[in-house]
Parts: C-alpha cells; structure tokens; sequence
C-alpha cells in the first residue's frame, strides 16, 4: 500500500543523505521524495512517498526515528488528509491544438503561465492522480517536457505536525 | 581559558574522562598529535594499522562498558578505520572515532588524502559530525559522547578538518555540562502496562523460554536476568553476544542457542509455548528458517531499540525500555503477585529438556591422537579457573570458545558476533588487556584469522600488554571448510593455504615468547606453563585436528528442531583430509 511520510527533520548538511541511504541501504522504495525549510529555519519538512505492506511500513518509520536528525513524523495514511502536487508540463502549441489545450487547461484548473508561438506551459497542482490524468488527456506527441514535484502533504483538521 | 582547535580536542576528552585513544598519526591530525603530546592524562595507544585501533577501542569497550575512543587521519587513516566501525555498529559497542580531514577550503576538491569520511561510514555508525566551525568542537563532542553511549550503544564518528585544529587560532573553551538534544530522546522506562501483561504470560507459560542477548550486558542487567530467572525457575538460553549475561554454570542455562548453538536450546525454543527475549535482537544466525520459528510459542520481546522488535519475528507483547528497569519492574510484580509459575508443567518440561540434555550435541572423540580445538578450550577455562577474559576470532574456534569456555561473568566474552570480523581477536585483546591490567585475558583465533591483524603484536610489546593467543591452527580455513564439505561435496576451494608462518618464529620475531603444541597430553602443561609468564605475550600454537567440525549445526534454510547432529558421538570422524 503506497503510505506518504511527512517528517520533520534538522535542516543541517547531509540530513537529506541520511534518510536517502537509509532507503536505499534497506532496499526500501521511495517513489517521491520533496524537502523544504519550514518557518522555523532550524527545520526542514520533508515528504516521502514510499509503498510496502504494514511490517514494512513499521520498519522504516521505526528506522526512519532511530535517525538521529529526525525530530519527528507521521504517516500521512493514519489519518485523513489532503495531498497536493506541483506539475509544470510544456507542450507543443499549433493553430489547430491551441484552443483545445487551453480548454483542457480550464477543465483541469490549470494555468498558462508561458506562451510561445510553438508552446504553452501549464502550472497545475492537485492530487496527483489528477495531474496524470491530465498528462493521459494530451496527446502524448505534443508534450515536450513535464516536471512534477512529487506530493506533499498535510492533515485535516486542527492538529499539525510541529514541535 | 583560550585554546586552540586541538587543544579543545584533547581537553574534551579529559573531561569525558577518556583514559585512552587508540590511533594513528598522519597529516590531517598533526595539530591533534601535538597537542596530545603536552599531555599525560589520555594515554595514547599507537598501533600498527588502524584496524586495530578500532578493534582496540572496541575490545576495552566492551570489557568496561566505557566508550572506546579511536583517532585516524583523513583518507587512508580513515577508510582503515571502517571495519573496525562496522564491527562495532552491528554489536551495538560505545566507540567515538576522531577522523582528521583535509582543510574546509579544500573540502570537495579531491585533495591529497580526502575521502568523504561522513559519507563513507553513514552506513556503518550509530551518527557521525563534520565540524565546521571551532567554535562547534565542544559541543559536538558531548554530543557524540552521549549519543554514542546512551540508548542502544553505537559508534560516532567525528571528522575534523585540519583548519579547525590550526595552532594560530584559539577561542574561548567551556564544556557543556549537559546536551539537549530534541530529536534524540531514547525510552527509558518501559511501559508499565505492558510489563504486567507480560508477567501474566510468563506465568501462564507450560514451556517457558527465556532468551536472552547482548542487551543484557550492554544495559549492565546480569544481576536481575539472573535474579528474575531463578525466581521463574524457567530455562534460559544466551546468543552469541550474550554469553556471560546470565552465569554459565548455573542450573538453569541450557546453552547457547542458534545455528551452533546446544541441542536443549534449539529445540526447547521450538517446542516452547512462551518465549521472553530480553536485549536480543532475532538475528538469522539464531533464528534459523524464519517460518518454522517457534511455531507454538507467543513472544514478549524486551529492547531498547524499537526498531528491533518486530523487525524479523511478530511479537505478541512488545516493551520498548531499558533491559535493567524492565526487568527490576518484571522481578517486583512477580514478587508481590499473588501468582506462581505452573510448577507442575514446569518440572514436566524439564524433564523433557533432560531428555533433550542427555544426548550431549557438543560431544567429541575424547580418545583421539590429535588434539581436539574442543579440548584445548576445555583446558584453558580449567587452567583460568573461568575467570579469564576471552577475546576471539571468527570461525570454528569461535564457536568453540562460546560452546566451551563457560562464562559467569559479562564483559568476559569479547567477539564480532555481528559483522564476523577475521583479525577482531588479538586487537581486541590488547584493549582488554589495557582496561584489566591484572586480568588473565587470552585470544582464541585461527591461523587465518590471526593473519589479518597480526602486526599488533608489535603494539602489545611496547604497551607491555601481555595476552595469551590460543590459536587453534587447523592450517584451514575451518568454518569456511566445513561449509564446503557439508555443502559443496566437499570441494575445498581456497579454504587451504599452502603457506602458514612459523607462528613460533613470528611470535619471537615480534618480541615475545611462542610455543608448539602437538600433542594432546601437551596442552594442559603448555596452558599452565604460558599462564604462568604473567608480563609475557605468549603465542601458542595449537596444532589440532584438521578435519574437526563444529556440531551441532543448524543449516542454512533449516529451523530450529532440524540441527545437524554428530554422526553417533564418539565414533571417528572421516579423515579424508587428515
Ligand atoms: C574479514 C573476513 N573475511 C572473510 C571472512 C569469512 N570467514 C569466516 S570464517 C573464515 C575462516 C577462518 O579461518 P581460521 O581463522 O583459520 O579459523 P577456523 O575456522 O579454522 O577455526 C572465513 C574466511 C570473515 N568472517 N571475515
Ligand atoms: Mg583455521
């Protein structure tokens, strides 16, 4: 089952090295991995999303806090909440394709951000289910290149992840 | 009071108390060596390879729970130092290694001796630093003190560029009384209830089974394994690492458990219906086929490390604390308690394990002309009185020391049970040495074994560290061998070296005195004759039996109640090889 991991951790050198090896020394999967300084310069918050069963998922959230910069985490699965994803995504523009994508771009919420006589690109951000099928609904041909920045996360309600 | 960067080393240590560094000079550390040299408080230990620094720091460490402390320079020092950090890493052992490194400006740039030393041992230690800054030394000290000794023990490594060390720059230097570290906080106390129902299942328990590792020794715990075992009255097994946690000769033990471990222990743990492991960890040596483990039994599992516990094996009742206050907790509820274990199933199962006993799984041909590795283990704990320390190598003899030499005391059994490390044994034994001037401490190795860290002979001459080397010299690779002959059909490849050293030469080569035995009726005069020269180095070459086997054995792939037995003990082995 996919899980999506959001940890707290010291923003010091190398603290993004540790969480990467301890994956890849464990053989376990990172599909997505995002970090960023928090509002308190000290911390970085970073977001992972991983998949395995439940004795795996013990195993590198148990792993993940023996990390001596980790301060603290949870598992987004535990509780409702909601995911978003940051995609850029440029494609190829023509006379005839221009207005279908422009449509495209409404239904999905997306925004044109960059216009050439050639291309567009469109900022999109959502569930990541949402950004592929976007990607699914152009065709294939017409996109030069797609960036995504892999979920981030956060949960519902009054609670939060902080110190 | 201002200091420079090394002189700030040097006083952190003093202040951690270190008696001790094990190192090596080179140029990243040169400040560092100079500022040791206008000192006597921490005695410096220079060996001959930076392996066995490591393994020295390790060994005084693990004989006196104090962390062991270890200083390489940058590059070659440092990658030398890995093993002996791996070693420590997988045994859980307090080690802070000071690693030198080239200057922060040229950090990056490929310079002469740099490796990424963080980069290099993330893997393999328990946290490691790069300092920066010299204003950053103190205080990463302490940290790397603490982190290194507290909760589940485990190395630190702490790289210190060259600048940060420089002679023309001194600061003002405090050490930090205390360190708060937000996110490292280890559980102490285990949960409350929890332990009761534990205690509950323990004495519910028709086939009980207490299996007890190296926590107990690293959370100095013997006293109350041993108390809470006693008032139980339920067998106990050790791993490997816990050897000397619970006394060997108590009524109680059954032996060590695991793919070498006593018939009793193997099978007692899979026909058992409650099993308490304390401090161990369910590694693959002990568990065998992971499937067929302990079919019957529910599991209460007690460790300092959560990540151990359900890591291998489902766990009905975990506890996440210290060994020492679990079980202090465990022994006053069963005391003020109203219940009593089954006394009846408990003597009903202890008369199967009798049964289980009775066929003797370490029995050897005693009648041989060869001398017996088993033998040679059986005199020297008879000639020690059971009182010495016992460092070792890896192979058979190894697992000849553990099944023979009985211990009754922790911190006595000093071996790489985790990572497996060959040349561990003879480092391991100067630092022993070191700690417990006045102790007997001997090394049991191979003839392999000893060769990878055979140069440390020179360091136990000038540090006048004399320990005695057993080496059970089966001119084999044994262990290796007796895979190959168990599942390879017999097809001995590489396990043989055509070349040995004449060990006694070596032995004089190096300052010390070196001894050849080649007979059984020899070994016992030998033993006490080596003993007895208590300020020399004796290097004792034991030729024994070429095709000796360790037995009983539980192969790869089989569990527990599946072991290997000797084929009828006491009948001739094949002497194919002989
Ligand atoms: C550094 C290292 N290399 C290789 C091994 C694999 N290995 C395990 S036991 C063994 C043979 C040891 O031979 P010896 O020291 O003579 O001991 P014996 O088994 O004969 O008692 C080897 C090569 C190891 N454990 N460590
Ligand atoms: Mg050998």
């Amino acid at each position: 089952m996919r899980h999506i991991i959001s940890i707290l951790i010291e923003n010091e050198a190398g603290a993004l090295s540790r969480v990467a090896g301890l994956f890849s020394a464990r053989g376990y999967n990172i599909e997505s991995l995002t970090v960023a300084p928090t509002e308190d310069e000290t911390l970085s918050r970073m977001t992972l999303v991983t998949a395995g069963n439940e004795q795996i998922i013990e195993q590198i959230t148990k792993q993940l806090h023996k990390l001596i910069d980790v301060v603290k985490l949870i598992d987004l699965a535990d509780s409702v909440h909601i995911e978003r994803e940051l995609m850029l995504l440029k494609v190829k523009t023509t006379d005839e394709t221009r207005e279908e994508i422009k449509r495209m771009c409404d239904i999905f919420r997306g925004k044109i951000i960059d216009v050439t006589s050639k291309s567009y690109v469109v900022e999109m951000t959502g569930p990541s289910d949402k950004l592929d099928a976007f990607i699914a609904a152009i065709n294939n041909d017409s996109i030069i290149e797609v960036v995504r920045s892999g979920p981030t996360g956060i949960s519902r309600g009054e609670n939060g992840l902080r110190l | 009071m201002e200091l420079t960067g090394a002189q700030i080393v040097v006083q952190c240590l003093k202040d951690e108390g270190v008696e001790f560094i094990f190192g090596y000079p080179g140029g990243a550390v040169l400040h560092l060596y100079d500022a040791l040299f206008h000192q006597e408080d921490v005695k410096h230990i220079l060996v001959r390879h930076e392996q066995g620094a490591t393994h020295a720091a390790d060994g005084y460490a693990r004989a006196t729970g104090k962390p062991g402390v270890v200083l390489v320079t940058s590059g070659p020092g440092a990658t030398n130092a890995v093993t002996g950090i791996a070693t420590a890493h997988l045994d859980s052992i307090p080690m802070v290694v000071i690693s030198g490194q080239v200057a922060t400006p040229v950090i990056g740039s490929d310079a002469f001796q740099e490796v990424d030393m963080v980069g290099i041992t993330r893997p393999c230690v328990k946290h490691n630093f790069l300092i920066k800054d010299i204003k950053d030394i103190a205080e990463t000290f302490k940290k790397a003190f603490h982190v290194a000794t507290t909760g589940r023990p485990g190395p630190v490594v702490i790289d210190v560029p060259k600048d940060i060390t420089d002679p023309n720059i001194k600061i003002p230097y405090k050490y930090p009384k205390k360190v708060s570290m937000r996110s490292y906080n280890p559980v102490v106390k285990g949960h409350k209830g929890q332990i009761k129902k534990a205690v509950a299942l323990l004495l519910s328990a028709k086939k009980p089974m207490i299996y007890a590792g190296g926590g107990v020794i690293l959370g100095g715990a013997s006293k109350q394994l041993t108390e809470l075992t006693r008032l139980l009255g339920y067998p106990i097994t050790n791993t490997l690492m816990g050897l000397g946690g619970f006394p060997a000769t108590d009524k109680h033990f059954i032996g060590m458990l695991g793919m070498h471990g006593t018939y009793e222990a193997n099978m007692g743990m899979h026909e058992s219906d409650v099993i308490i492991a304390i401090g161990a960890r369910f590694d693959d040596r002990v568990t065998g086929k992971l499937t067929e483990f302990c079919p019957y039994a529910k599991i209460i599992h007690i460790d300092i490390d959560p990540a151990s516990i359900a890591k291998n094996v489902k766990v009905d009742i975990p506890i996440v604390g210290e060994v020492k206050p679990v079980l202090e907790t465990m022994i006053a509820l069963l005391k003020e308690g109203k219940n009593k274990p089954n006394k009846k199933a408990l003597a009903t199962w202890w008369e199967q394990i009798a049964t289980w006993q009775a066929l003797d799984s370490f029995a050897y041909d005693r009648d041989s002309e060869f001398i017996k590795p088993q033998y040679v283990v059986e005199q020297l704990y008879e000639v020690t009185k059971g009182d010495a320390f016992i460092t070792s190598d890896v192979g058979q003899h190894q697992m000849f020391a553990a099944q023979f030499y009985h211990f009754d005391k922790p911190r006595r059994w000093i071996n790489s049970g985790g990572l497996g490390t060959m040349g561990f044994g003879l480092p391991a034994a100067i630092g022993v040495k070191l700690a417990h001037p006045k102790a007997d401490v001997a090394c049991i190795t191979g003839e392999a074994s000893i060769q990878m860290c055979i140069q440390e002979l020179s360091t136990a001459l000038q540090f006048k560290t004399p320990v005695k080397i057993i080496n059970l010299n089966n001119g084999y690779m044994g262990m290796v061998r007796q895979w190959q002959e168990f599942s390879y059909n017999s097809r001995y490849s590489h396990s043989y070296m055509d070349t040995i050293p004449e060990f006694v030469k070596l032995a004089e080569a190096y300052g010390h005195v070196g001894m050849r035995i080649e007979k059984p009726e020899d070994v016992r005069p030998a033993l006490e004759e080596a003993f007895a020269m208590k300020d020399r180095t004796v290097f004792m070459d034991f030729m024994t039996d070429r095709t000796e086997n360790v037995y009983p054995m539980i192969e790869a792939g089989k569990g527990h109640h599946d072991m290997r037995l000797r084929v009828a003990p006491g009948t001739p082995i094949d002497r194919e090889l002989a």
